[in-house]
């Protein structure tokens, strides 16, 4: 266990040396979130103040909270896992005594952590300030957001896993990169709350693995589902908590025999 | 006798690679066996794309083999990877085990946690690698600021960190000046000394197996050739020595039996002959060349190593 511990605090390490990217990412995500804020409050008053629950002050919670999520949840489907193995430095993964897939999602939950302080707390505060939003209702409230967060952060990682792990089979994995790309973004309600879709692209979605790791986090941090409901979310993530684990070792195991090291 | 360390029997190890539009099956590795016993020192050498890397992947757990089995440190590389993986100690030249964006000390304290050190442990093997192998001076630095020399020895520390019983390097010297190789060699003899753990090495740099190895394995095309000493392959291709004496007076270029002429300098003072040490003997081919000149000093010429593999490899139609 010390062993993994180490490993999330060296992928904490890893991302605080790389702290202009933080700002980077810190300022494309306050553009993108006004933007949102346009789009999404015109859609809200339109409607008459009142659009599928969601009045002002909540929506402006998804959206920071969604925005303020995106440096830690990966929605693009770039793996450190699908690089080692094209490249061949994955050798060194199995070199090691470790777990090759608890490794890499402890690596990747570390990387999250330590994004949701250069890049999640600002963009919050940033919304905080610019527009106003609403928060979770008491201790209980707090407590659950954040055990959905930190879910949501390990399906993400175990997630994108998968995305890597295909490489074992097929060395270039850039094509579904960009499938996971295209399709985890909306699927996990980072353009639109999940709420919004039609009735049945919101049954699509809950068969999926990605509103777990964004829109359930927020919709509990932000207090908009509360009580039964929201244990209701924390045990969706925690079924897709298990099967993302179960199918990350399976891949690792079956993907090990037909690894052939690339690079000599 | 004891158990060996590396044992492989008949181990085979297939790619398929896309020619075009065929796939095309490569033989990496075939129909090796070969046996190593703790403590022993040997060299695995061989052209480029022998098959020495992919052996080592093998033996290592990282690739499943095709054909054959290997055991190493008493276990099944796949199957037991990860116990293995505490038992050895491996770096591959090209490539790094160390986080790319952390400082080198930061790197083996990580190393040091994924292995289970006691922080004790941990401390006394980090002094004895950090003093020994010269890397303190950049202990701080990230390691993507090292220069290759300096990066090879962080290298060789982080694989010996946990103070494996098997080392194994595939191509440690490779890109590293004549000093820095002369260094690393030392080290590695002082720690084979201090630990006794058994060494096997890859390399291009036949320095390194005149230093390192009282074994040598050459491989070619993915199939053991010749298992045993340097001399003993120099011997089998008919690698010679050469003699070179310094004359009293300037000599017309001497003809003696058994020997080859290799060249004359200083107007005759300076020659040397190469001969075969199967068929005459430094000491015959001297007594001739005293009889007819006297002889001020001579030197022998062991034979050149590159030379030897050459050799072998031009003999097998390369
Ligand atoms: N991932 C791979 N896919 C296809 N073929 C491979 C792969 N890895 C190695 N090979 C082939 O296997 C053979 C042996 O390669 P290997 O890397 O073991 O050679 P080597 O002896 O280490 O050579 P070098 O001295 O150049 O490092 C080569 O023909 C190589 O092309
Ligand atoms: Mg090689």
């Amino acid at each position: 266990m010390r062993t993994y511990w180490r490993l999330l605090l060296a992928g904490i390490r890893r991302q605080s040396t790389y702290r202009l990217a933080a700002l980077g990412g810190l300022v494309a995500n306050t553009t993108f979130g006004l933007l949102k804020v346009a789009v999404l409050f015109a859609a809200v008053r339109a409607a008459g103040g009142q659009l599928r629950g969601y009045d002002v002050g909540a929506m402006s919670a998804y959206i920071w909270l969604s925005q303020g999520l995106l440096g830690s949840v990966n929605l693009n489907g770039r793996t450190d896992l699908a690089d080692r193995i094209k490249d061949g430095s994955v050798v060194v993964d199995f070199l090691r005594p470790l777990d090759v897939h608890a490794a890499a999602i402890t690596t990747e939950l570390g990387r999250s952590l330590f994004n949701l302080v250069p890049r999640g707390l600002p963009t919050l505060a940033i919304g905080v300030l610019l527009v106003g939003m609403d928060v979770p209702h008491g201790v209980t409230g707090y407590a659950l957001g954040a055990a959905a967060l930190l879910l949501g952060l390990v399906i993400s990682g175990a997630t994108v896993f998968l995305v890597g792990a295909c490489g074992f089979w097929l060395v270039e994995t850039r094509g579904l990169q960009v499938f996971y790309l295209v399709l985890s973004g909306f699927l996990a309600g980072l353009f639109v709350p999940i709420s919004l879709f039609p009735d049945w692209l919101r049954t699509t979605a809950a068969l999926t693995p990605f509103p777990s790791m964004l829109m359930y986090p927020v919709d509990l941090l932000s207090g908009r589902v509360v009580g039964a409901a929201a244990l209701g979310l924390v045990g969706q993530q925690l079924v897709w908590l298990v099967l993302t684990l179960a199918a990350g070792q399976a891949m690792t195991r079956a993907g090990r025999h037909k690894l052939e090291v690339q690079g000599g | 006798m004891s158990e060996p360390i590396i044992e492989t029997d008949a181990l085979g190890r297939d790619f398929s690679v896309r020619d075009g539009l065929r796939r095309r099956t490569v033989v990496a590795v075939d129909d090796l066996s070969l046996r190593v016993e703790a403590g022993e020192s040997v060299g695995y050498i061989g052209a480029n794309g022998a098959g020495k890397s992919t052996t080592i992947k093998m033996l290592t757990g990282i690739l499943v083999p095709t054909r054959g089995a290997a055991r190493t440190c008493g276990l099944r590389p796949v199957a037991d990877r990860r116990r293995l993986a505490r038992e050895v100690g491996v770096v591959f030249g090209q490539r790094s085990q160390l986080w790319w964006d952390l400082s080198v000390r930061e790197s083996f304290s990580i190393l040091a946690a994924i292995h289970g050190l006691s922080p004790e442990r941990e401390r006394r093997r980090t002094d004895e690698l950090v003093e020994r192998l010269e890397v303190g001076e950049f202990l701080g630095t990230a390691v993507r600021q090292l220069s290759l020399g300096q990066r090879m020895r962080a290298e060789v520390a982080a694989a010996l960190l946990h103070s494996p019983r098997l080392v194994i390097l595939d191509e440690p010297t490779i890109g590293l000046d004549v000093l820095s190789k002369q260094r690393l060699r030392e080290f590695l003899l002082a720690e084979r000394a201090a630990h006794d753990t058994t060494l096997l090495l890859t390399t291009h740099d036949m320095g390194d197996v005149e230093r390192l190895c009282d074994r040598v394995l050459l491989v070619d095309r993915g199939r053991l050739v010749f298992d045993g000493t340097l001399t003993g392959l120099s011997r089998t291709v008919g690698a010679q020595r050469v003699l070179v004496v310094d004359l009293a007076e300037p000599t017309p270029d001497l003809a003696i039996a058994d020997t080859e002429h290799l060249g004359s300098e200083a107007g005759g003072l300076r020659q040397r002959l190469a001969f075969d040490p199967e068929h005459t003997t430094a000491a015959r081919v001297l007594a001739a060349v005293t009889e007819r000149v006297e002889v001020r000093d001579l030197a022998v010429e062991e034979p050149d190593v590159e030379d030897v593999v050459r050799r072998v490899y031009s003999a097998r139609g390369r």
